[in-house]
């Protein structure tokens, strides 16, 4: 396979000098380079990251001073606050629009489309993706998807505000909320889009993958990131075409009048002609894709959190092979166990059994990834890199709000807790807090990969310690309120005197959110500015084995100047030492995977 | 626990300002251009593997913070005969992920802090150990399969209703954004509903034709008796609902085009558990409170804030529209007799149609003395909603 590989890109390398006639447009906006594409992926998902984490701040500020008058809100809700006062409707908006942001926009493209475009390539030795025209597409469809997005904040009656999971009927009627009219069928169109681009994303990462490895790249010495992004892609292909047929039922039950998802429905004085279909089909459908969806957050980022680990140990990561199989075990579970949304959606109980079995089972795959991040520490020579101290900071809310899941997972348990705060609290530590610390670990350990810069490391200390401390501030004191029974997506409590007393937690939580989402402008400037100003790089600051960092600093079309590297060896070999206990290349802790097996090394078992 | 957040704000405050002028100190040094300035020293590392200690010192601080202050909050005594292993079960969830917790953020963060990186320091070559690997995967394994088996068993004696007690049967129907109850009257059995058959004074949309209905009575507020177990089946009008009892460890969605359920019996009165200590002194916290908060509107000139005494309440835990925040309903758990004597004063189906067809007649009869023609207007559309009706429950 790897000889077929190398063929094309031997050719690639002869036609080298024809690349100089590149315009400002086909190098900056239609690109077809696999590292452009991954800039401007990282670009336009930190751009919808601000607006989603600014529209957080609008909505906890409301949780904390109920009711109260906010120039803020003034300023950029306009007529959805009048005086000043947030209304119900525009709150559901901003809590459903946040949610589809931060998920699809942010970490579903933002980190495995910034992420798998940048590595793959690089880290299997391969000149570009399979196809970059289609690479191409993938991104502007992505594009096209989060401005169409973003117009639906727009429209007259408000954007969709049915939650992020627009449970029909209340998606389906207008009736209902208004942010059911325009504001959903744009939700609904854009989704469409952005399925499409996931889908062509995902194939080309998996086409590039199995078929443009450079010689001696075996699968089981395929760095660990590129085994996450490879393995998301496939749930990517076999869960998202689900959710486009649930977006195309509901399309159809909105507007030509099919009964798919509707029954029995008396609204506004009058009975809809709508007959025999199930809202409890859409929730099956939805999370059909929704389950699988929170592991292709997450993986990429464990993929990532591996490899920076690995690195900035100077060891080896712990049971290679065990991580390979527990994504591999993590990535079959997770399309077995979306029921565990719908205990008590009046599903057969039964079928609670089941789900709570297969969602039990997949906490093994994830505690041994676990124990295998913190026994890669063990022994180590850690350099705290901004982007190891994220890694770390990953294990730790990984591991906070994995456990957590425990009693979610469990049908009994999560009759009370369901939909509450608890689960608030629990799905934003496992895979938002931890995908985003990937993310933000990605950036910083690749940055001068991207950019051929350094990004300042005190303002990377800063941004991180603020925001671990933060991020805990935020969200562990909302287990209390949730397992005290405080139901998520209420405007206000007020109307239950019984919460009256969890204000002040409300209060603390709002103040920790405004913390940390203000330490991200730190991040911000560091990022900006360090593109244009940012110290230059050296080719290989982290002393790293994996191939991206034998290619040049200066970008290059097809990557290496020469011909591609071969691989000798497995992308860990960190600290590797001879019997006599000295590195095996003297003073140097590192072996690049293209280096050969010396003589005085004896290969270990990979 | 302003206090606490103080103390936050000053200490992160505080590393900001130390960080700063880290930052002059270290950009007045290093002038020159291309270097690895930007790649953690030995003396990044030492600070930072201290500050990892620091912070998971921070993590059990703010783990046992919230347990003492916050932990007061967890709902009182399970007011449900199944409630009490619910609890249980949840008692021995929290306390094995803590430990668990304890102990990995421990020992991820000690090490963070004992490898920090130095010049000179060798790393440990360390790749497998299969004997590790399977100790961490049986012991989940063990350790979950305990859990899954109690878990299942609470479950199934939760969800499996039990006929043999003869639950009482009441509709709970949810609607944009309030909820109704219908008991079942006498005979214990509901009447056919659906929304097609709602008009006028039959907001319920209870068919008319169904015997069974006739002493259905419609309420705004639930009323059980204790000890005796019920049996609920939800119905919704228009969008999904969920009906939430977080007093009584209950849950079920309301779902349009389908009737769900679940059953359960309620074990302490309203008035026991206003008595309770747990209640006395919650009811003791919000009037302080709402005391403060009055203060200040009085201020303003505005109107004071009731003083809150407890109730059981239902609300709704499932998106449902603008008004989905204030979608609750009184419940009260009472004796017998006092829950028969309150439901003998209720109106029941018949008694309200049989009203309503009264004074529609009256209506009818005066102006336009066309009273037969007028019936038959009036039911033709009914009659044929029925038709749909049951071809639908065929």
């Amino acid at each position: 396979m790897s000889a077929i590989a190398s063929a094309p890109a031997h050719d690639h390398h002869d036609d080298h000098g024809h690349h100089h006639k590149e315009t400002f447009i086909t190098k900056y906006i239609f690109s077809q380079d696999h590292k452009m594409i991954a800039k401007q992926y990282l670009i336009t998902g930190l751009i919808m990251g601000i607006i989603g984490i600014a529209m957080s701040v609008l909505f906890r500020l409301q949780l904390a001073w109920p009711e109260k008058s906010f120039w803020v809100f003034e300023f950029f809700l306009g007529r959805f606050a009048p005086d000043g006062v947030m209304t119900p409707s525009i709150y559901l908006a901003l809590v459903t629009i946040h949610g589809t942001i931060m998920v699809f926009f942010v970490l579903t493209a933002g980190l495995s489309g910034t992420f798998s475009n940048l590595l793959i390539p690089l880290q299997i030795g391969a000149r570009d993706m399979a196809s970059g025209f289609l690479n191409m597409i993938s991104y502007w469809l992505f594009f096209t998807s989060s401005v169409i997005m973003l117009s639906s904040l727009f429209v007259e009656a408000g954007p969709a505000s049915a939650g992020w999971t627009i449970y029909p009927p209340l998606s389906a009627l207008p009736q209902a909320i208004g942010g059911s009219g325009t504001g959903m069928t744009l939700w609904l169109v854009s989704m469409a889009i952005f399925i499409a681009s996931s889908l062509m994303g995902s194939l080309n990462y998996i086409v590039t993958v199995i078929n443009l490895r450079t010689k001696g790249m075996s699968m089981t010495r395929l760095p660990l990131t590129i085994w996450a992004f490879f393995v998301t892609a496939i749930i990517g292909v076999v869960s998202f075409p689900v959710l486009l047929s649930a977006a195309l039922l509901l399309i159809m039950d909105r507007s030509f009048g099919t009964s798919f998802f509707l029954s029995d429905i008396f609204i506004q004085g009058e009975v809809l002609a709508h007959q025999g279909g199930s809202p409890v089909l859409f929730e099956h459908l939805f999370w059909f894709l929704g389950h699988p969806e929170v592991y292709i957050v997450i993986l990429p980022a464990m993929g990532i959190v591996s490899e920076i680990m690995a690195t900035n140990s100077r060891k080896p990561i712990f049971g290679y092979r065990a991580m390979v199989a527990s994504i591999l075990a993590i990535a079959f579970l997770s399309t077995i166990v979306w029921g565990h949304h719908m205990f008590i959606s009046g599903m057969n109980p039964f079928l609670g059994s089941v789900f709570t079995f297969t969602t039990l089972l997949i906490a093994i795959p994830s505690a041994v990834k676990a124990f295998n991040w913190i026994t890669t520490l063990w022994k180590g020579n850690l350099q705290m890199n901004p982007a190891m101290l994220f890694s770390i900071g990953f294990v730790s809310t990984f591991i906070t709000g994995g456990l957590t899941g425990i009693i979610l997972g469990d049908s009994t348990l999560d009759i009370n807790v369901h939909d509450t705060y608890f689960v608030v609290a629990h799905f934003h530590l496992v895979m938002g807090i931890s995908a985003l610390y990937g993310l933000l670990a990605g950036v910083y350990h690749w940055f001068p990969k991207m950019f051929g810069r350094m990004m300042n490391k005190n303002m990377g200390y800063i941004h991180f310690w603020v925001t671990a401390v933060g991020a805990y501030g935020i969200f562990f004191p909302m287990h209390f309120i949730g397992i005290a029974g405080l139901p998520r997506r209420y405007y206000t409590n007020t109307n239950f005197p019984y919460f009256d007393d969890y204000a002040d937690v409300n209060v603390i939580i709002t103040i920790a959110a405004i913390i940390t989402a203000a330490i991200q402008l730190v991040f911000l400037y560091n990022f900006f500015h360090s593109i244009f100003f940012g110290k230059k790089a050296v080719q290989n600051p982290w002393r790293s084995t994996t191939m991206e960092w034998t290619t040049p600093v200066e970008h290059m079309h097809g990557n290496w100047p020469g011909a591609i590297p071969s691989v000798y060896r497995w992308p860990y070999d960190y600290s590797k030492m001879n019997e006599d206990g000295e590195y095996v290349i003297t003073g140097q802790d590192f072996i690049p995977q293209t280096t050969p097996l010396l003589e005085n090394e004896e290969e270990m078992n990979h | 626990m302003t206090v606490f957040l103080v103390i936050i704000v000053l200490a992160l405050l505080a590393v900001t300002g130390w960080q700063i002028s880290k930052i002059f100190q270290l950009s007045k040094t290093h002038e020159a251009d291309t270097d690895t300035s930007e790649v953690a020293s030995d003396k990044d590392n030492r600070w930072n593997g201290i500050l990892m200690l620091g912070f998971v010192i921070f993590l059990y601080v703010i783990s046992i913070y919230c347990f003492w202050e916050y932990g007061k909050f967890y709902l009182p005594e399970s007011a449900s005969d199944h409630g009490s292993e619910y609890d249980t079960l949840m008692f021995v969830s929290i306390a094995l992920i803590m430990v668990v917790q304890i102990i990995t953020q421990g020992l991820l963060h000690y090490f963070a802090y004992k490898y920090k990186g130095k010049k000179g320091q060798k790393a440990l070559f360390y790749a497998d150990n299969n004997l590790l690997e399977a100790i961490w995967t049986i012991i989940p394994v063990i350790v979950l399969a305990g859990l899954i088996l109690y878990g299942l068993f609470t479950w199934s004696d939760i969800m499996n209703i039990n006929e043999d007690e003869d639950p009482m049967v009441i509709e709970l129907y949810a609607y944009q954004f309030a909820w109704r109850a219908r008991y079942s009257g006498e005979d214990n059995t509901l009447g056919k509903a659906n929304v097609r058959f709602i008009e006028g004074v039959n907001q319920l949309g209870v068919d008319e034709s169904d015997s069974y209905g006739e002493d259905d009575k419609i309420v705004t507020e639930l009323h059980l008796p204790v000890n005796q177990p019920v049996l609920f089946k939800f119905r919704s009008q228009d969008v999904l609902h969920s009906a939430y009892f977080p007093f009584f460890r209950a849950q079920m969605n309301v779902v349009p085009g389908m009737i769900t359920q679940f059953s359960f019996t309620p074990t302490i009165t309203s008035e026991e558990m206003r008595q309770s200590e747990y209640m006395v002194d919650k009811v003791r916290r919000v009037n302080e409170i709402r005391n403060d908060k009055n203060k200040v509107l009085a201020a303003t000139g505005e109107s004071p804030l009731d003083s809150y005494e407890f109730e059981y309440f239902l609300l709704c835990n499932k998106i449902c529209g603008q008004g989905h925040y204030n979608m609750q309903m009184k419940i009260i758990v009472e004796s017998e007799e006092d829950y028969r004597a309150w439901i003998a004063e209720q109106e029941s189906f018949s008694e309200t149609m049989a009203k309503q067809n009264a004074s529609d007649s009256e209506n009818a009869n005066a102006p336009t003395e066309e009273p037969a023609e007028n019936q038959e207007n009036s039911e033709q559309p009914q009659n044929d909603v029925a038709v749909v009706a049951d071809n639908e429950q065929n």
